[in-house]
């Protein structure tokens, strides 16, 4: 997608991404072993446009989190944001594009420093980054708290006078109080109850909607990913194996893997008996990772042209698949 | 829009301040009561002696040379006829004061080193961790007398002389606790919102450190007084006339023969006493401080 | 037949330094021998408290208040505590949450296993080897042998789970009780684990009792269901009838809240908020966030039948 008039344009680009740890080896001459967290990643976020990226634990979606974030150096690969490659700033410049670039964390209570109130928590990303001070800094974060849905009373409040919902709120009015070009939001429901859920959720969606947001949103709960995301991509054992718009992705699931994690979800339906594609074994470490389909070992539907390198093929518009069978 | 907005501010009830909660687990416990009692009482004595003491603790008064305990003078008299009440209270200003500021500068100097060698890691930690131990390697009493008597007898040396024992024990407490706090979600957040490292170590990080170092530095407060009065009682430490609770247990020494026992028995309570109320404190403050109030 | 477990009116309280939470409210739910029944809720609803009492593993600063527990028509709550440790572990069974951290770290699993069924005297320590290894084969654990050397902490969570779960049925317990025994694990591990606990329950004839706030998994796996609502027992069905023919306000508002795959529909959030449990409010503790409430929610909250063996604890709904 390139920029231009009547085209959409990407706010993300993510570019053969690469997050290698290497482990420290006994031999010291030897070559030592790698855990390939994130092994080759390209994916597109275009402006405005939601993003899921689901997949289990161990997945790398985490670690790719903090990769385009530059939280962590990739190994390999770049990441554009608005065309800009942020692996090749310097840390100064870096430092001053994050005013565009904020994250929403999982654990609502461990992602808040314990001795801010939460105006104060909201305010600091405006004093880095805008030109704003004293009185119209406070409207503004006080502004910001109310577009979160949290009231002006609770500014002075500390995290621990908050409840879980709220401080979540705080984490989402942090982030979103520069109006950032790309928010990733890393599991930002899991930590919450049932009935929290449904409201962060609708607060997303309204923010997204009403501010033209741009979401990455990384979840291995698939229901709230249906629910918000335009497109969805799945990852498994650092590479992505299916990528589609989210409709397409969840009715016409292709990748085995998307299919068996499709059907493991427990619908609340007792009726609803999905067909269950079955994985047989675990998910295998990410250090000794064998070439060609990583799902070889455990697909049902393997065959010996598995052990080949992956091809990545269209089967519909805007809908790709990494797999040798489908 | 209702659902969403109506958060009210009655949601969750506000809860105390940690302030607040701190002073109650604290006043439920009949000795950290008696200890925070009995140490206020030596501090308010300390602060405001010359107006409550009437007699001069360095005039001497040939005339009442080493009188007993009694209606004039309640601790006694020393062989200068120097009322003890009075100069244990003065000596109690030497004795805190020397304990308080060698903890802030050992506190200030250790919570730097420890912050910036427990975030930064890999070879700045390895190098200040390993001037840390040269230091922690000598016995801390020895170092002590070693520094004095190298800079000599005036009392800011004395400070710089038990601060410097003290920086480790804050040092390492510090890169500990930042080891694990580094790792939790809002130091990223703190990176990712866009602050400097600087800032996230200093204004973020370290402040959230401290649980545990108040608890060492009541404790520590203790050693300090123990550490100046042993030196004073070798003769390394505060010089006369000053008086000093272990320069004057020192003295006193020297008549427990000869039956004059309050000369050195009253300071050394006073020693005892104090150190053990800052114990106590430090106890107690742990048992508060502890699980509770984990991130507060 | 008579009912395995019978809770009738349980009342528990807290003491706290902010005053008494009322945590469990009348609390009552009944479960037939062999059954799989959910008791589902929001997390501070009391459902785990309500667990840890039929196992008398409340301490203070809880209280049981008021109320009966009766497994097999025998009063749990009037038990000695030797009596009790006998029913603990024999005949009724706990799978908590975290399962690593249920396990002790320092001892390999199997021999936990094993020192489980020595005392337990399900096995004499001869054979208790050979039985722990048997178990970790039945719970579908590979290569049963090696892995009952291992430690806690070079088992994956589903691996510890399902050590936890034949820990759990190493005595034939009549019943399981399973505190959110699925959160935390990945989805297809979370399958696998639901699967294992409804296998293993029907070859033992063990009732399940299963706590969760995840009602897909209550559809999954349950026979009947029990909800809580801020410590109070609002409504007692039967799977399809809780969530075709749903009767409770707060049933009904907990089943729109959810996100669904299968067609994202409108999703509504519940109304209001949970009510503090130290000042609750007297009588239902929905009524305050309920489109149907009346003067009488108030009150006392009479029990209706609305259908076969459903029953709600609500003023508007009518008996059918």
């Amino acid at each position: 997608m390139r920029r231009g008039e009547g085209l959409v344009v990407d706010a993300l680009v993510i570019d053969d991404l690469q997050m290698h740890f290497p482990l420290r080896s006994i031999v010291p001459w030897r070559e030592p072993r790698r855990v390939r967290a994130v092994d080759g990643v390209s994916l597109r976020v275009g402006a405005g446009e939601t993003l899921g990226l689901v997949g289990e634990s161990g997945c790398g979606k985490s670690t790719l989190a903090r990769c385009v974030l530059r939280l962590i150096e990739p190994t390999r690969g770049r990441v554009l944001l608005d065309d800009e490659d942020l692996t090749a700033l310097p840390e100064e410049a870096l430092r001053r594009r994050r005013r565009d670039l904020q994250m929403v964390f999982q654990d609502p209570t461990a992602s808040l420093n314990p001795r801010l109130s939460a105006a104060a928590t909201v305010e600091e990303p405006l004093a880095l980054h805008t030109g704003l001070t004293g009185r119209a800094r406070r409207a503004r974060v006080d502004e910001v708290l109310e577009e979160v849905g949290l009231g002006a009373g609770l500014r002075d409040r500390y995290p621990h006078q908050l409840s879980g919902g709220q401080r979540q709120r705080v984490n989402i009015a942090r982030a979103i109080a520069t109006r950032p070009r790309l928010v990733v939001l890393d599991e930002p429901t899991s930590a919450l109850d049932v009935s929290l859920r449904a409201r962060v959720i609708l607060l997303l969606a309204e923010l997204k909607r009403r501010l033209g947001m741009t979401y990455l949103f990384i979840s291995h709960d698939l229901s709230t990913v249906r629910y918000l995301c335009d497109r969805v991509a799945v990852m498994y054992l650092g590479v992505v194996v299916e990528q589609a718009p989210a409709a397409e992705l969840f009715e016409h699931p292709a990748h085995p893997y998307t299919r068996a994690l499709l059907s493991c979800i427990p619908e609340p339906d007792p009726d609803v008996v999905p067909e269950r594609l079955v994985l047989s074994g675990e998910v295998p470490s990410p250090i000794d990772i064998p070439g060609g389909c990583r799902l070889r070992g455990r697909c049902p539907l393997a065959q010996p042209v598995c052990a080949e390198p992956v091809p990545v093929r269209e089967i519909a518009p805007g809908h790709t698949v990494a797999c040798h069978v489908v | 829009m209702s659902t969403l907005v109506s958060v009210s501010a009655d949601e969750t009830p506000a809860r105390r301040s940690a302030a607040a909660l701190l002073w109650r687990r604290l006043s439920r416990n009949v000795v950290s009561l008696a200890a925070l009692g009995l140490l206020a009482a030596v501090a308010l004595a300390a602060v405001a002696a010359p107006v409550i003491m009437s007699y001069d603790p360095d005039a001497p008064d040939a005339d009442r040379a080493l009188e007993p305990p009694g209606y004039r003078h309640w601790l006694g008299t020393d062989l200068y006829g120097r009322d003890q009440l009075t100069r244990i209270v003065y000596a109690g200003r030497v004795d805190l004061l020397v304990a308080l500021e060698a903890t802030a500068i050992a506190l200030s100097l250790g919570a730097v080193l420890g912050a910036v060698s427990g975030y930064r890691g890999g070879w700045v930690d390895q190098v200040l961790m390993r001037i840390i131990d040269t230091v922690q390697a000598f016995p801390s009493f020895i170092l002590a007398m070693g520094i004095a008597a190298a800079l000599g007898n005036r009392m800011t040396n004395i400070v710089v002389a038990i601060a410097i024992t003290h920086v480790p024990i804050y040092a390492r407490l510090i890169r500990g606790e930042m080891l694990r706090i580094r790792e939790m979600e809002y130091a990223e957040a703190a990176r990712t919102v866009g602050n400097r490292q600087r800032r996230i170590i200093f204004y973020h990080l370290l402040p959230n450190c401290f649980p545990p170092v108040v608890v060492q530095a009541t404790l520590a407060m203790g050693f300090a007084i123990l550490t100046v009065a042993a030196l004073s009682y070798i003769g390394l430490g505060i010089r006369p006339p000053t008086s000093e609770w272990g320069a004057m247990t020192a003295e006193g020494a020297s008549y427990i023969v000869s039956g004059e026992w309050w000369i050195f028995l009253f300071p050394g309570l006073a020693i005892m006493a104090t150190v053990l109320a800052f114990n106590l404190l430090g106890d107690a403050l742990r048992d508060v401080l502890d699980p509770r109030m984990k991130g507060v | 037949m008579r009912d395995l477990l019978a809770v009738s009116d349980l009342t528990v309280h807290f003491d706290t330094d902010e005053g008494v939470v009322q945590a469990v409210d009348g609390a009552t739910l009944r479960i037939a021998p062999g059954e799989v029944v959910g008791l589902v809720g929001e997390s501070g609803s009391g459902k785990s408290v309500t667990a840890l009492a039929v196992l008398r593993l409340l301490r203070p600063p809880a209280r049981v208040v008021g109320g009966r527990i009766e497994l097999d028509g025998r009063d749990l709550l009037a038990c000695p505590e030797e009596e009790m440790r006998a029913v603990r572990g024999s005949q009724i069974a706990m799978v908590f949450q975290s399962p690593r951290t249920s396990l002790n770290p320092v001892l390999s699993v199997g021999h936990q296993i094993e020192r489980l069924l020595v005392r337990h005297g399900a096995a004499t320590p001869a054979r208790a080897r050979g039985r722990a290894v048997e178990m970790l084969q039945e719970v579908g654990i590979a290569e049963p042998e090696r892995r009952a050397r291992q430690y806690a902490h070079q088992l994956s969570g589903g691996m510890c789970q399902r050590v936890m779960i034949a820990m759990a049925l190493a005595t034939s317990p009549r019943l399981l009780i399973a505190d959110e025994p699925t959160t935390g694990l990945d989805v297809s591990i979370a399958a696998q684990i639901l699967d294992l606990l409804r296998d293993r329950g029907r070859r033992t004839g063990a009732a399940i009792l299963l706590i969760t706030h995840d009602l897909g998994v209550v559809a999954r796996l349950c026979d009947r269901v029990v909800v809580m609502h801020a410590g109070q027992t609002v409504e007692w069905a039967p799977v399809r009838g809780l969530f075709h023919a749903p009767a409770h306000p707060y049933t009904r508002a907990l089943l729109r809240s959810i996100p669904r795959v299968a067609g994202a529909g409108d999703m509504e959030p519940i109304p209001g908020w949970v009510p503090s449990l130290l000042t609750p409010p007297p009588g239902c503790r929905f009524a305050r966030r309920c489109a149907l409430v009346q003067a009488d929610c108030a009150v006392s909250v009479p029990v209706r039948v609305v259908g076969t063996d459903h029953r709600v604890a609500c003023v508007a709904v009518k008996a059918s």
